[in-house]
């Protein structure tokens, strides 16, 4: 075990949704920042490209790589354990793998719906239930969900996208309500529009910040254990704000 | 996935038949120190066939397994991350005692404590003990421990009489002076790495009263405290130098010896009374009316360099205004200084503490151990407890004994002073080396593969290497202490 220097307060993180967009940037921050990444994702070649350039770059972190399919439920805790064995503990871990297929706004597709809240949802649950179960038992860890804004209300766009980053707030509370006490941070990261492949091509992004700035953003939030942190933070005053419209007056706005 | 240095392979690779081990026994497990902390698969066998099924179990999931006695050691010797942590202080029984020879047959999880529990009232002390007595006798062997008797009677190997050895591969070994004796002097010091001793044989120290002599001399410098020792070591039976670590200019490593002598037959005229258990118990107050257990809480908010540097002065002055003055003490209260205060560790806060300590020749120790205390004041990290103790040469495989001294600090860990502190601590550990200093596993915590290359002659290290393979040619005894210093290759 290497105990010499880092700033991050983390030695050893695992990142599930590794392979692009705010994933990536916190795997190429964190190896920066002298951690030991393991990267879970579908795509090996993006993987292997990101791991090489993490080993590439000055410092101490390291990457592995792990190419997992997040719906495939089965294989999690076993997956799990070899990497905690392979890095050697565990300190952080990142849930960041979503998606948020096109949905026009006369279409209603059980296919596009269903695979939404397998990744969002299901995927979130099989990983995060490991790692809290691991967290609980060591009294210690951060506990990483990346959500989204969307989650705060149903809006028109896209119901099943907004009703699985809803789950995943309401599940990351209520594991942080069963772990907090034991001394594992929980933390719940909702992004606004993010410059990623997600949202390429889409029009309408008020206040989009890079995925750098998200990825810093969401690290700083980890390391000082905000329960809930918003991306860039003025989204917390305008979701606030939106949270609170009553329904008859939501229905009528073009939001 | 991509090679890399983070990887930590398995020793076998797993087959999905064998179900993965109880997540019940995942338990988090710490350094003494504090300063680490991990999980491992913690097994509590209570028989040598216990260990031999925890082998099996490890070993068919490509797991490593590290042996842990009580976990007193202050770095990650007894540390085994996301592996297989074998405690053994479930191992407990006294197997066999002649009160009339001292000579004792224990298992590896009897403590010092249980130990002089056992035996005082017959007459008998641990020939060796450490600064507490909550260390096992098996990790205490695994280490080759040393007390402040150290340059009299050695380490606690040379008190040994033999052990039974189970190895990784299922053999059993016994090991003595005559009979496999590169092993026995290998496995003692061997910090576990070469098999697991089911049961051990050595011998006590006859005493004739549960009472020392001792002698309180302050010393107003280092070289001031050396000179004392080598004046006394011929007639000490424990000699040990309290090292102020903020002296500085002319007052550079001031501090306070205590010798201490066995009282002579007849010079104690109620040695029942006082050899009795009851008789040794440390007070449960301190200054006879603070509760000992809450005594750590008290200090945390001392625990900063200026609050030491002030509390460490006034022990000093009153200390040096007493001048040398004589005191009877009882084995226990002079031997076990560590636990007056339990879990003092704690006061160190949430970073915890290492130890750094060195092993020079005599002629060197001045220089070293000045330059040393001058570093790490100039560092800006200084030691909050400096302990200097005399030593002598052993036979053993990976010996740190010395004809000479050895001084050891303890260092607060902090997020803040962590990496200035590593570097720190190899920064002193080149200028004892470069002195032919010598290291101690049982406190290390920082050093590398680099480190124990310099400083352990080649052959050693090729002659452990090689009982290794031959006891253990799968690497299935590892812990993080080994891997740091030894790698897995």
């Amino acid at each position: 075990m290497n105990l010499g220097p880092v700033t991050h307060p983390w030695r050893r993180a695992l990142l599930v949704g590794a392979s692009s967009g705010i994933g990536a940037e916190l795997a190429r921050q964190l190896g920066a920042g002298g951690c030991q990444v393991a990267l879970v994702a579908r795509r090996r070649e993006e993987l292997d490209a990101l791991a090489a350039h993490i080993d590439a770059a000055p410092g101490e972190g390291r990457a592995l790589v792990y190419p997992h399919d997040v719906t495939h439920y089965d294989g999690v805790p076993d997956l799990f354990r070899t990497i905690c064995h392979d890095l050697g503990g565990l300190d952080l871990f990142i849930y960041a793998a979503g998606v948020m297929p096109r949905i026009e706004a006369d279409e209603y597709s059980f296919g596009k719906d269903r695979s939404i809240i397998e990744v969002n949802v299901l995927g979130a649950i099989a990983w995060l239930n490991e790692a809290a179960q691991r967290f609980e038992r060591a009294g210690a860890g951060t506990l990483v969900g990346i959500s989204s804004v969307a989650g705060d209300r149903g809006r028109r766009g896209n119901p099943a996208y907004h009703a699985s980053k809803a789950a995943l707030d309401t599940y990351l509370e209520a594991l942080r309500n069963r772990l907090g006490r034991l001394g594992v941070r929980v933390v719940t990261i909702k992004p606004g529009p993010v410059d990623t492949p997600m949202t390429r091509g889409m029009d309408r992004l008020p206040f989009l910040v890079s995925a750098e700035v998200a990825a810093t953003q969401t690290l700083d939030a980890a390391a000082r254990g905000v329960r809930t942190a918003y991306i860039p933070s003025r989204w917390r005053p305008i979701m606030f704000v939106l949270r609170h419209i009553p329904s008859p007056i939501f229905q009528r706005l073009d939001l | 996935m991509s090679s890399s240095p983070a990887a930590r392979p398995r020793l076998v690779p797993v087959t999905s038949a064998t179900p993965p081990l109880p997540l019940d026994h995942l338990e988090p497990v710490s350094a003494w120190g504090g300063s680490s902390r991990v999980l491992s698969w913690v097994y509590r066998p209570t028989t040598a066939g216990g260990i031999e099924e925890a082998f099996a179990l490890a070993r068919a999931r490509g797991l490593s397994v590290g042996l842990r006695g009580a976990g007193q050691s202050y770095g990650d010797a007894a540390l085994n991350a996301e592996n297989v942590c074998l405690d053994l202080s479930r191992m407990t029984r006294i197997l066999a005692w002649d009160p009339s020879t001292g000579v004792i047959t224990v298992e590896p999880g009897v403590t010092i404590r249980q130990l002089w529990q056992y035996t005082l009232e017959d007459g008998w002390w641990p020939s060796i003990v450490p600064g507490t007595m909550f260390v096992s006798l098996g990790g205490a062997a695994a280490m080759n421990v040393h007390g402040k008797n150290a340059f009299k009677a050695g380490t606690l190997g040379e008190h040994i009489h033999g052990f039974e050895l189970l190895l990784p591969t299922g053999e059993r070994r016994t090991c003595s002076r005559t009979e496999n004796a590169e092993l026995f002097h290998a496995a003692i010091g061997g910090f576990g790495m070469l098999g697991c001793i089911t049961s051990i044989t050595f011998s006590m120290t006859r005493v004739h009263s549960g009472l020392l002599d001792v002698e309180a001399i302050p010393t107003r410098t280092l070289d001031e405290m050396l000179d004392v020792f080598e004046q006394r070591h011929a007639t000490a039976d424990y000699l040990v130098g309290w090292v102020d670590g903020f002296g500085t200019g002319t007052s550079l490593g001031r501090g306070l010896i205590h010798q201490a002598n066995y009282l002579a037959a007849g010079v104690d005229r109620q040695p029942a009374q006082t050899l009795r258990t009851a008789h040794q118990e440390l007070p449960p107050t301190l200054f006879g009316v603070f509760p000992k257990a809450l005594m750590w809480r008290a200090m945390r908010p001392l625990m900063h360099p200026p609050g030491v540097r002030l509390v460490n002065a006034a022990k000093y002055h009153l200390s040096a205004r007493q001048g040398r003055h004589h005191y009877r003490d009882s084995h226990v209260g002079f031997a076990f200084l560590f636990d007056y205060i339990p879990e003092w560790k704690r006061a160190y806060g949430p970073g915890g503490m290492i130890e750094f300590q060195s092993f020079v020749p005599a002629a060197e120790a001045s220089r070293v151990f000045g330059a040393q205390l001058v570093r790490a004041q100039r560092a800006g990290i200084v030691p909050y407890l400096g302990v200097l103790k005399r030593h002598r040469t052993d036979p053993f495989l990976l010996s740190y004994g010395v004809d000479g001294y050895s001084l050891a600090m303890h260092f607060q860990v902090t997020a803040a002073n962590r990496a200035r502190l590593w570097a720190l601590t190899q920064d002193m550990g080149t200028v004892a080396h470069e002195a032919g200093g010598r290291f101690y596993f049982a406190k290390d915590a920082t050093f590398t593969r680099q480190t124990l290359a310099d400083y352990l002659a080649a052959e050693r290290f090729q002659q452990f290497r090689a009982l290794k393979a031959a006891c253990d040619p799968t690497s299935l005894l590892q812990t993080e202490l080994y891997r740091r210093l030894f790698g897995t290759d």
